[in-house]
């Protein structure tokens, strides 16, 4: 049965169990939003989210508040803004959030947040200076970027359960760490980059895109990941021919945004200058460079001399399993069809 | 597989067995996680302590090659304790006496003293599978990279009938492959006996129906070689042309001297790659491929899903798709191809000439792809098979299975067991990892070997020893944990340096000619 709720006076109906942020959401409506992630839900830690509520005395989080049938929610009201222009003023001070140069510069929910509630500058003094965490092969750590929202922690113990990241130390040394405060590298972390998708800010960020375009510039395209047989999709940001970074597609089939660390780090092989770029025949003990014509020329007239001095059935062929369909297609085609002859395998069963 | 990757997480029970899905399917695993976070059952069955054994309610540490054995043990509690789905067995199965008078061979203590397993958990784990239904299997190399790989793969298909584990939700047989598009390669017909959509080049029907597609008078009626067929005949010139695609049989296929002079004897060896490897050292002409990224197309996983893969950039140099590559050859050999592009090709031949992907087009699979039988295109995909126990064959076959040792046992000589396979960081012969900063995570291969045997020979952690079995020998780095049971070895086969091939045993199963990868004799030494 469909219900109401009423927010900053206009009603919207939804169906089923769901909380403020999420109808508001739904609607087009932004609430400021930063520990709560749609994968993980609630976590109840930033109190960003609030809202006035008619009836309830306090102001509540919106992230966990379950919408209620003829509920009245308010989330422009001055109560509702000076408190949350209190929380990321905190968050502000509690760091070193400088934008100039920093990877999530326009896709930044703390960004986007202190741009709703117009702080241009935090009121309050920069604490203490925190190093970046460099030890990874592909992910960097910049502590006073860290916000401690937590997604990332939850990320990793309860979305794809590698279990290694946890909050470290307390009240206002609080920070995350790898194991027991280990580096990266020496910790059990095996870079899958959950946490780097999770993360709303800056504070975990992908290396191999790392000063080579701002995020406006590239354009996701998705695709398949190459590496295993789960068949995880893949969202390509692109930036002229260049792939900047990659995330897994949220809500796709069948990795809902997960990935490993081959998929979203192992992208980079296909710009290597090893690449084959040339048809080369065998010369001598090397190779020459040759013409396609001359090398398509060569392998049609010696397959045309042995099926006529043997048999198609001394031609044998082996198709790639890492390469597309409409690849293995057309081979098994040739082979079937132009040659004659069904010896055409692959690594099926191995 | 029969099933779906998005179940795991909601699954009761899930058995995985010669799976290491952490380092192989990383994203499957985190499902499987779930699942136990969330209440579920897990039973692991690996020689090796892998990292998903910690999760696991039952961990049985199987010793390499006891699969059948083991099974059959399962099986014989399900049945000698009446504990079987016999409402399944009647209705949707064939041939249970057949299997019962087998497995009634296999009491838990006989398959205790083949699996190395206590027959107490043999009868524990059976319990705990009747009792948790219903219940998915997974499986991976560990089921099938054995002389009896096919043999192994019938004991779960009897096990999961027995248990009435398939046709619904949350069931089913699932062998988790193992590269981007093995299962693509296959449903395309690039297999010595079916065209794609696995239709029989002995069927006069389907060659009748393909040779009117492809404008040609007659197809080869006789199923074709299998890859190490095709190798072995390479030396005696009965096959003298021999071309590969995309593949580096040189650091990937067992025992890799035999592999070199095989291809070294080749008359005459094409390749298309996008690197240079080990194998194209070898060819005569070398034609250089389009990459991923570099051309529109599909993959198929695992779960028969047929997913887009788009282009973002032109290939490097000359480089072209390689569709291309055969449709010229082709042509110089007096046949024109219609379909110029990648989506040509399915949506006017792959989809059309085969029943299974009919319903998929291009355009239904921009977004998720869809999952395979889709016989039209009002059809969602399918995301299990033999719904309601309805077998592809009609009944579903019971199998009587002998368990069989691998080719090659320890002995005096070689006394310890070689069994290999993938790691996290690196792919294959990692000419695409290598590329990508990968070492940067693991630079150089290992033979893992437990602490006792460790200790016993004197090696320390991080040491080099030379490991060597009938076929060679290699110089490889030991990393001691207790992932090993004793008396193993493990390697893998990323680095051309320690390569595992070296090593591995050139045998196979009699009918899928899958390699023995996971089960040959060595030998460790210190190097002085």
């Amino acid at each position: 049965m469909s219900k109401n709720i009423f927010i900053n006076g206009k009603g919207f109906s939804f169906e089923g169990e769901k909380t403020v942020l999420e109808v508001a959401r739904e609607n087009g409506i932004y609430i400021p939003s930063l520990c709560y992630h749609e994968k993980v839900g609630p976590a109840n830690k930033c109190r960003v989210c609030v809202v006035e509520v008619d009836g309830m005395k306090d102001l509540q989080t919106s992230c966990s508040l379950a919408a209620a049938d003829g509920m009245k929610v308010g989330t422009t009201t001055e109560k509702v803004l000076e408190a949350q222009r209190m929380v990321v003023n905190l968050l502000l001070s509690n760091g070193n959030h400088n934008c100039l140069s920093c990877e999530a510069n326009g896709d930044c929910e703390l960004q986007d947040a202190a741009y709703y509630l117009g702080i241009e500058r935090p009121p309050f003094v920069i604490e203490e200076h925190k190093e970046r965490e460099d030890s990874g092969a592909f992910i960097l750590r910049d502590p006073e970027k860290c916000i401690q929202c937590g997604r990332c922690i939850e990320g990793c113990n309860r979305l794809v359960v590698n279990e290694v990241l946890d909050f470290g130390y307390r009240g206002g040394h609080t920070e995350v760490v790898w194991d027991n405060d280990m580096p990266l590298d020496d910790s059990n972390c095996v870079e899958c980059g959950e946490c780097v998708q999770m993360c709303p800010v800056g504070a975990l960020i992908a290396k191999k895109g790392m000063g080579r375009a701002r995020r406006w510039e590239t354009k996701p395209v998705r695709t398949t990941c190459p590496y295993c047989g789960v068949g995880c999709q893949l969202d390509l940001h692109v930036k002229d021919d260049q792939i900047i970074r990659v995330t897994g597609t949220e809500g796709a089939q069948p990795n809902m945004g997960h990935l490993c660390v081959k998929g979203r780090f192992g992208y980079d092989f296909i710009y290597s200058d090893e690449r084959l770029t040339t048809p080369l025949i065998r010369e001598n003990d090397g190779f020459r460079e040759a013409s396609w014509d001359e090398a398509l020329n060569l392998v049609a007239g010696k397959f045309t001399q042995i099926i006529e001095e043997s048999g198609p059935d001394a031609i044998a062929g082996v198709s790639c399993a890492r390469s597309i369909n409409e690849d293995s297609y057309n081979m098994q085609k040739l082979f079937r069809s132009v040659i004659g002859t069904n010896n055409i395998d692959h690594c099926a069963r191995t | 597989m029969t099933n779906s990757f998005r179940e795991f997480e909601n699954n009761k029970l899930i058995f995985c067995i010669g799976t290491n899905m952490t380092e192989a399917h990383p994203v499957a695993s985190y499902y499987v996680k779930r699942a136990v976070n969330k209440g579920a059952t897990l039973i692991v069955a690996d020689p090796r302590k892998h990292a998903l054994a910690d999760k696991a309610s039952i961990f049985a540490q199987i010793k390499v090659g006891s699969d059948v054995a083991f099974l059959n043990g399962i099986m014989n509690v399900l049945i000698t304790e009446d504990l079987y789905d016999k409402k399944f067995v009647e209705a949707n199965c064939e041939d249970f006496e057949a299997l019962k008078a087998k497995v009634l061979e296999y009491p838990p203590e006989r398959a205790s003293k083949i699996a190395r397993v206590p027959a107490d958990q043999i009868r524990e784990i059976a319990r705990t599978l009747a009792v948790n239904r219903p219940g998915a299997l997974c499986y991976t190399l560990g089921i099938t990279e054995h002389t009896c790989g096919k043999n192994n793969v019938m004991s779960t298909a009897n096990l999961q009938m027995l248990l009435g584990n398939l046709g619904m939700e949350g069931g089913g047989v699932n062998p988790l492959r193992g590269q981007n598009n093995v299962q693509g390669a296959c449903d395309m017909g690039a297999l010595p006996n079916v065209f794609h959509g696995y239709q029989a080049v002995t069927d006069p029907a389907a060659r009748e129906k393909f040779a009117k597609a492809w404008n040609v008078p007659s197809l080869p009626d006789k199923p074709g070689l299998m890859i190490p067929d095709m190798m072995a005949k390479l030396p005696s010139k009965e096959v003298r042309a021999f071309y590969i695609f995309g593949e580096n049989l040189a650091n990937t296929d067992p025992n890799i001297a035999n592999v070199e002079h095989e291809l070294s004897s080749a008359e005459f060896l094409v390749c298309n790659d996008i690197f240079m490897t080990e194998t194209t050292r070898f060819a005569h002409v070398i034609f250089p491929s389009a990459a991923w990224c570099e051309d529109d197309g599909t993959f198929a996983s695992s779960e028969r899903r047929v997913n887009r893969v788009r282009k973002i950039k032109e290939p490097p140099g000359q480089a072209k798709p390689n569709w291309w590559i055969f449709k010229e050859i082709a042509k110089r050999m007096g046949h024109e191809w219609r379909s110029s592009s990648s989506r040509e090709i399915w949506d006017k031949e792959v989809s059309p000439l085969a029943a299974p992907y009919t319903g998929i087009k291009y355009a239904r699979i921009e977004n998720d792809g869809l999952q395979w039988p889709c016989p039209s295109e009002e059809h969602p995909g399918t995301t299990f098979l033999h719904k309601d126990g309805k077998f592809t064959r009609g009944k579903g076959l019971f199998q009587a299975i002998e368990w069989t040792p691998p080719a090659e046992v320890e002995d005096e000589e070689y006394p310890f067991v070689l069994s290999t396979g993938r790691r996290l960081f690196h792919y294959h012969s990692r000419t695409q990892t290598g590329r990508a900063g990968m070492d940067q995570k693991l630079s150089e291969e290992t033979a893992d070997i437990c602490p006792k045997d460790a200790a016993r020979l004197g090696i320390a952690n991080g040491e080099y020893i030379q490991v060597s079995s009938r076929r060679g020998s290699v110089r490889v780095k030991a990393r001691v944990t207790d992932q090993i049971p004793l008396g193993m070895v493990w390697m893998a086969f990323h680095f051309r340096e320690a390569n595992a091939n070296w090593l591995t045993n050139n045998v196979y199963d009699p009918q899928t000619k899958t390699a023995e990868y996971k089960a040959c004799s060595c030998k460790i030494e210190k190097i002085a």
